[in-house]
């Protein structure tokens, strides 16, 4: 349960680990509000798709299991995007295409296929969970360094869920804003200066304890191949 | 009597950024005499920041500071920013422009001899896509001619009196061109266009073509002591000369004449200063021809059909990306061996 969580959330982090699902996380992440709503929308299909693969494992033929997956996973992100049209409007105007898109993000096809499909349901339930949590945490932070840089708000765009709420004005209202963070290289710029403090952190981490963690540290050192 | 073998001492690093410094000084002689010390000013302030920038990063990567602090590549790109971006830019523009050249684009990828890319024109690209209305206000001479250094200093560091900037400003140019020709009702050519600029001089930009042929004169002397081959600056003024040559040739109304092209905007220094970085160029002698030619064409198709006010820092990166390519295509033969 416990390494569950640690490899969803730092160890195996679907965006600074294992660089899956990025081409939602650098295209979404101007602000805040749009990075954390994408972020929820794609917890909500990974933990229900992590459910729904988990519990129908031993029926779902081997051979044609990719097929059926993505047949699940686009059922759910289905419902996700029908209920953000109808109870969220105008963010699901901002987000756009990339809600449907969550269909074709990496990271919820390898949880099915690499965990749903071979452990229980509670187990993979909470995979789904941490692994969207992890992705939601970092994109977060994405989002509000872009926003915070780019234009010196947060939550801008809370109205859309909110109405009664507004953003905050964190730089004076002078700061001349830094239009490159909100155009899409603050994105790259953004995603590489966090994969390289993840990187110096863990290499710190293991410097530090040269004999524990052994089995754990070797997961930063080899890169996936970088998908979309 | 000196006996054989006659062995070269390699130029220092140190020399070599010395010499490249003391190439530029005709430029920025002809620079202040036209347009008054506020360049000096945004120098001063760019050397001091690439200085501390270099030293905090320096300290941090647990390198020695001395010999990477007085090597003068900080220098050399710190002043190759303060020329190419507009004189009169705010303090903070010119501090952060050189901050991200010295940390991203230099440390980030390795520090001297690492980086793939011109750390002076990934500051300038990023700048101008950030904030293209203060690198697209470029003084006008008659303007500035009336300001005296107080009034620039004020300007610069946005002390009152404050004065607006579109009352000193006017579109350099490339930009009049540009906009001219793309203004479908006027239906101006270029020579009506050109008659009209307020600040003509006998080549471009009165006052600018004396600062690029003060480039010139450096970097011919760069090109004889040697500091630099012939084949980046030659091919890069021979391409853009070309292309926009063969357009003037074909339409005079609507492509302006290739002297034109050398001597506007930022042509000269990056023919001698900025294409020639050791680093971030080819290194082949035919690399050298592709790449500088590949610069001028980009630089020529984006201030001709573009929407930014000079195409050169794009056109550097993009064939920055190309360089490890042309290299490895370029390998010259060794000698004895079949290619």
């Amino acid at each position: 349960m416990n390494d569950i969580s640690k490899n969803g959330l730092w160890q195996q982090n679907a965006i600074l680990v294992q660089l899956l699902g990025l081409c939602p996380v650098l295209a979404i992440s101007t602000t805040l509000v749009n990075a954390v709503s994408l972020g929820l929308a794609t917890i909500l299909v990974m933990l229900l798709a992590n459910l729904a693969i988990a519990s129908l494992r031993t029926l779902i033929p081997y051979e044609i299991r990719i097929p059926v997956f993505v047949l699940i996973i686009a059922a759910l992100v289905t419902v996700v995007d029908l209920s953000l049209n109808a109870f969220l409007h105008d963010l699901y105007v901002m987000l756009g295409i990339f809600i449907p898109l969550i269909v074709t993000n990496c990271i919820v096809l390898a949880r099915v296929e690499a965990f749903a499909a071979k452990n229980g349901l509670a187990a993979a339930t909470l995979d789904g969970a941490m692994m969207g949590v992890g992705f939601l945490w970092v994109i977060a932070l994405i989002g509000g360094l872009r926003e915070l840089i780019g234009q010196g708000t947060l939550f801008s765009g809370i109205e859309m869920i909110f109405p009664s709420l507004t953003h905050i004005q964190l730089l004076p209202a002078d700061y001349p804003g830094f239009l490159v963070m909100m155009l899409p290289p603050g994105a790259f710029f953004t995603l590489g200066l966090l994969i390289a403090g993840r990187n110096w952190l863990t290499a710190r981490t293991k410097q530090r304890l040269p004999n524990q963690h052994m089995e754990a540290a070797p997961s930063a050192e080899k890169t996936p191949p970088v998908a979309a | 009597m000196n006996n054989s073998p006659y062995l070269h001492k390699a130029a220092s690093v140190q020399s070599v950024m010395l010499r490249v410094l003391l190439a530029l000084l005709p430029g920025i002689a002809a620079y202040v005499w036209f347009f008054g010390a506020a360049i000096l000013l945004q120098i001063a302030l760019a050397s001091l920041t690439a200085f501390a920038a270099e030293a905090v990063v320096l300290k941090l990567r647990g390198k020695p500071l001395r010999p990477f602090l007085t090597d003068g590549s900080a220098l050399v790109t710190a002043w190759l920013i303060a020329l190419s971006f507009p004189p009169l830019a705010p303090w903070w523009l010119i501090v952060l422009a050189t901050a991200i050249a010295m940390v991203v684009a230099k440390h980030l990828y390795g520090g001297l001899g690492q980086n793939p890319f011109n750390p002076a024109m990934v500051a300038f690209a990023l700048m101008i896509i950030a904030y293209p209305q203060h690198l697209s206000q470029w003084p006008s001479l008659p303007a500035v001619v009336q300001m005296d250094f107080a009034a620039q200093w004020a300007m610069i560091f946005n002390l009152p009196p404050t004065q607006t900037l579109d009352a000193l400003t006017m579109a350099t140019p490339l930009d009049a061109l540009r906009t001219a020709l793309h203004n479908a009702e006027s239906k101006t050519t270029i020579a009506s266009a050109w008659a009209n600029y307020p600040a003509a001089g006998h080549l471009a930009d009165r006052g600018r073509e004396w600062v690029a042929a003060g480039y010139l004169a450096g970097g011919v002397w760069l090109m004889q002591q040697r500091i630099i081959t012939w084949h980046l600056p030659i091919a890069f003024i021979a391409t853009l000369g070309l292309a926009a040559g063969t357009a003037h040739l074909i339409n005079p109304a609507e492509f302006a004449a290739p002297l034109f092209h050398l001597f506007s905007g930022g042509a000269m220094l990056a023919a001698f200063f900025i294409i020639t970085d050791p680093v971030s160029a080819a290194t082949t002698p035919y690399g050298k021809l592709i790449f500088a030619a590949g610069v001028a064409f980009i630089t020529w198709i984006i201030r001709c059909f573009g929407a930014y006010p000079d195409g050169i820092a794009f056109a550097v990166l993009l064939m920055n990306m190309c360089v490890p390519l042309i290299d490895m295509a370029t390998q010259p033969r060794v000698f004895g061996h079949k290619k």
